[in-house]
């Protein structure tokens, strides 16, 4: 990949994406939900987790040729998967997959966190996805929640003796499934007030079930679909793309 | 095989649409942030804000959203195509002797014997 036609490519999406705006449709917690306090904390938490995918990035690019170029797939996939909004029939709803567990058994869980990272900073600048002040937030859920469970489910799944495909399943179903939750647990810690925080997250996470569950399935199959395809053609680039060069 | 599941899912998908028309008759297909994240949101006294940059603003949403997906498409499946090139056929090639070989050209074109 020629560099400058990559990044010309990127800013050129960058500025085209930043003309439009749409109505969210997705796990984002929105611009102004979360109280100030809140939003800080979720920033600072999600913060060390950024910097430490950048400094895998760095170190493992030297290193492996390939990585870029999957980065920049994967990158690509997980913005465009995680502001399209798909049909739920038995919902009457619209959500849309994460791709983050999908994501994490490629490029491992730390660079993920820095590819959602930045598609969720585009969706909240430009396409009124989320929020700048709750970027914090959703970097926690989807970034760090979604990359970890996905690929610490994969690793489990693997150890346990089950085939290929049905590792990857786990971790697209159960990652999605996280990331709501994760999401219901900021929603309910910022807006319980005198409420039962317990009571508030119960009932925003069984708010997302009927969108959500046929939701994690089709995510487990498209990560299965997706994993057995690199598995067939680029057997070579599962090996050295997941491998957590720092961590 | 392959070509016969996806078509199969990509039918599934498309009959379970059809299908909510009955299911869900009243379906407004809003996102869940509307229905589930918006709801509570409201309910508890912090409404979500205007976004800082709103640009919605008659077609040119479905304008610059056409172009956006048509870049994103391109930028993934360029990357695609570095990383998965298109599999060349396999050629039978004499290596002298009379002895035909089978063998394949690998991503430099350079024959690689099988």
């Amino acid at each position: 990949m020629n560099k400058r036609t990559g990044i010309g490519g990127l800013v050129l999406l960058l500025i085209v994406l930043g003309l439009d705006s749409q109505p969210a449709q997705a796990m984002h917690i929105t611009e102004g939900i979360l109280p100030p306090q809140w939003a800080a904390l979720w920033f600072a938490l999600a913060i060390p987790f950024v910097a430490w995918g950048l400094r895998d990035l760095r170190v493992r690019s030297r290193e492996e040729p390939h990585l870029k170029p999957m980065v920049a797939l994967v990158g690509a996939a997980v913005f465009v998967i995680s502001c399209m909004p798909v049909p739920v029939p038995t919902a009457g709803t619209c959500s849309h997959p994460c791709g983050t567990g999908m994501a994490a058994i490629f490029i491992g869980p730390t660079l993920t966190v820095v590819v959602a990272s930045i598609a969720l900073t585009l969706q909240a600048l430009f396409l009124a996805h989320g929020g700048l002040t709750t970027l914090g937030a959703d970097i926690l859920s989807m970034g760090v929640m979604g990359a970890f469970t996905g690929y610490g489910i994969f690793i489990l799944a693997k150890r346990l003796g089950t085939s290929w495909f049905v590792a990857a399943f786990l971790a697209g179903v159960l990652s999605d499934w996280i990331v709501y939750a994760g999401t219901s647990f900021f929603l309910a810690t910022a807006l319980h007030g005198d409420g039962s925080w317990g009571s508030m997250f119960l009932s925003i996470l069984v708010a997302f079930v009927p969108t959500q569950v046929p939701l994690g399935i089709l995510e487990g199959v498209i990560s299965g679909v997706a994993y057995r395809f690199v598995q067939t053609r680029r057997p070579e680039l599962i090996g050295l793309l997941t491998k957590e060069g720092t961590a | 095989m392959k070509k016969v599941i996806i078509g199969g899912l990509a039918l599934l998908l498309l009959a379970g649409v059809v299908a909510s028309v009955w299911i869900v008759p009243d379906a407004k297909w809003s996102g869940v942030d509307e229905s589930v994240v918006g709801k509570f949101a409201k309910e508890a006294g912090r409404p979500p804000t205007e976004p800082y940059l709103n640009t919605e603003q008659g077609d040119l949403k479905l304008f610059f959203f056409l172009i956006a997906g048509a870049l994103g498409g391109f930028t993934v499946g360029y990357q695609f195509r570095q990383l998965f090139p298109p599999q060349q056929p396999t050629k039978k090639v004499d290596k002298g002797g009379g002895h035909s070989l089978c063998c394949e050209l690998d991503s430099s074109n350079r024959k690689r014997y099988v």
